[in-house]
């Protein structure tokens, strides 16, 4: 019985600024695998479909159950986890990809620092630090803390930023992801004392303006997180923010 | 575009899109509309419009500026995307990108259509029945002109739907596949006004 086999095909950059080529493998199947799981046979056995040794294809990965984020690429023209990509679920031949919204560094690794820039220039954080002790916070209303803990489940797996038009090499558009944490954030009863610079970070060139109400990122989320929501609620807040600071300060 | 102001820019594009394009463009719709009661009761509308006091003012104030810089924003959004609806092809980023194509086809249209009425009034010809019914005597233009008020009307229509989303006044996603049946029921009742009216030029 001939054995049998997964066909892949992988779009290979050797380095930051080289082209990007088709390479194409062929791996013997095994059931339950990932696409982790075919890299890695690759990895173990770089020859490519023709025969020929190849370089083994490089790859980001940390937690391989969904929530590290940093396995994302496009499988299949679509940008996903390849961790929670089962072959036994793929069209075949599978084509990978990587996401080339972002700087690709080698093969399917990218450069996600943009997206942590974003969190730095919108404050996706909760200052707490003092010289002293300043005792316990304000108290979370529980049903807040329920819909707060799905935004809170944001892996910066870049997934939105590959999926929206409006993130581009033509705009600085931060991305759907870093909205969603402002409204997380904002909420949060000890973050919400720093709202006003979160706003006003949304406010500034490549924020919320940017966005074009497409929809995909809602879609592609891979966590679920209703960003589309996110956005619309920050669009609201910024709207009434706007027009305090004019009239009022 | 200038530094630092991309989200007033945004706001701006969005409201007056609105306030006043949209208002002006229903107002223009269902005065022509007149014309589907004849020729003359077309004119009378056509000649009530033209003995507003200040019209040119009102004009520049309330039409040509505002659209003018709708416009121009405009061509700055769409050509700023990267269209993927080939990898995603839900409802919402076709509408994306028809908005967008929309936005430059009716840019296209009301150039044509200012160039064709606008600037003939301007050198002193009149406005009436019968120049609608001239422009409208070849099949070449009245295609034109049913896509051009198509194309526009969609623009609105699905317009309001971005309106509300980017003012935040629909912000679940309930709330806005509402808006999106609301807004193309818009778009039809809208371009029934607009294509009848149409059609009552054409002899």
């Amino acid at each position: 019985m001939a054995e049998k086999l997964i066909h892949l095909k992988i779009t290979r950059q050797d380095s930051p600024n080289s082209a990007p080529y088709v390479e194409e493998f062929k791996i013997p199947y095994r059931p339950n695998m990932n696409v982790i799981g075919a890299l890695m046979e690759i990895q173990r056995n770089p020859v490519n479909a023709q025969g020929q040794k190849t370089s083994p294809v490089n790859w980001e990965s940390n937690c391989l159950e969904e929530v590290c984020g940093a396995c994302s690429m496009v499988i299949n023209g679509k940008p996903r986890q390849a961790c929670s990509a089962l072959i036994d679920k793929l069209e075949q031949p599978i084509r990978l990809e990587p996401m080339s919204t972002f700087p690709v560094q080698r093969d399917l690794s990218i450069d996600r620092s943009r997206m942590f820039d974003a969190l730095k220039r919108v404050k996706a954080w909760i200052p707490i630090d003092g010289t002293h002790d300043l005792g316990p916070g304000p108290r979370m209303p529980e049903v807040e803390r329920q819909w707060a803990y799905e935004l809170s489940k944001c892996m910066t797996c870049g997934v939105c930023l590959e999926a929206c038009p409006n993130v581009n090499q033509k705009s600085d558009f931060i991305g759907p992801f870093a909205i969603s944490q402002v409204r997380l954030f904002n909420q949060h009863p000890t973050g919400a004392m720093n709202k006003h610079e979160r706003l006003e970070a949304l406010m500034e060139d490549g924020g919320i303006g940017d966005c074009g109400n497409s929809q995909n990122c809602v879609q592609a989320c891979p966590k679920g997180i209703p960003l589309t929501t996110s956005i619309a609620h920050m669009n609201k807040e910024t709207t009434k923010y706007a027009v305090k600071r004019f009239f009022f300060s | 575009m200038a530094k630092g102001h991309s989200f007033l820019s945004h706001r701006l594009h969005s409201l007056l899109g609105l306030f006043p394009v949209g208002l002006f463009l229903l107002f223009h719709l269902t005065a022509n509309y007149q014309a589907t009661r004849g020729p003359e009761a077309f004119n009378e509308v056509v000649g009530l419009i033209e003995h507003v006091p200040f019209l040119i003012v009102l004009e520049f104030v309330f039409i040509y500026i505002p659209i003018l810089f709708h416009a121009v924003y405009g061509i700055y959004i769409a050509f700023q995307a990267k269209h993927n609806v080939g990898s995603f092809s839900q409802f919402r980023n076709q509408m994306f990108l028809w908005q967008r194509l929309t936005g430059i086809i009716t840019l296209i249209f009301i150039a044509w259509h200012v160039f064709e009425t606008r600037i003939p009034k301007a050198m002193g010809a009149e406005v009436n029945y019968d120049m609608m019914a001239n422009i409208l005597s070849s099949p070449v233009m009245i295609i034109f002109y049913a896509i051009g008020i198509l194309s526009t009307v969609f623009h609105f229509s699905n317009g309001i739907w971005s309106f509300l989303v980017h003012w935040g006044i629909t912000v679940g996603p309930r709330s806005q596949r509402i808006a999106t049946y609301v807004t193309m029921g818009i778009f039809v009742i809208v371009s029934f006004i607009g294509l009848s009216a149409m059609a009552a030029f054409i002899q």
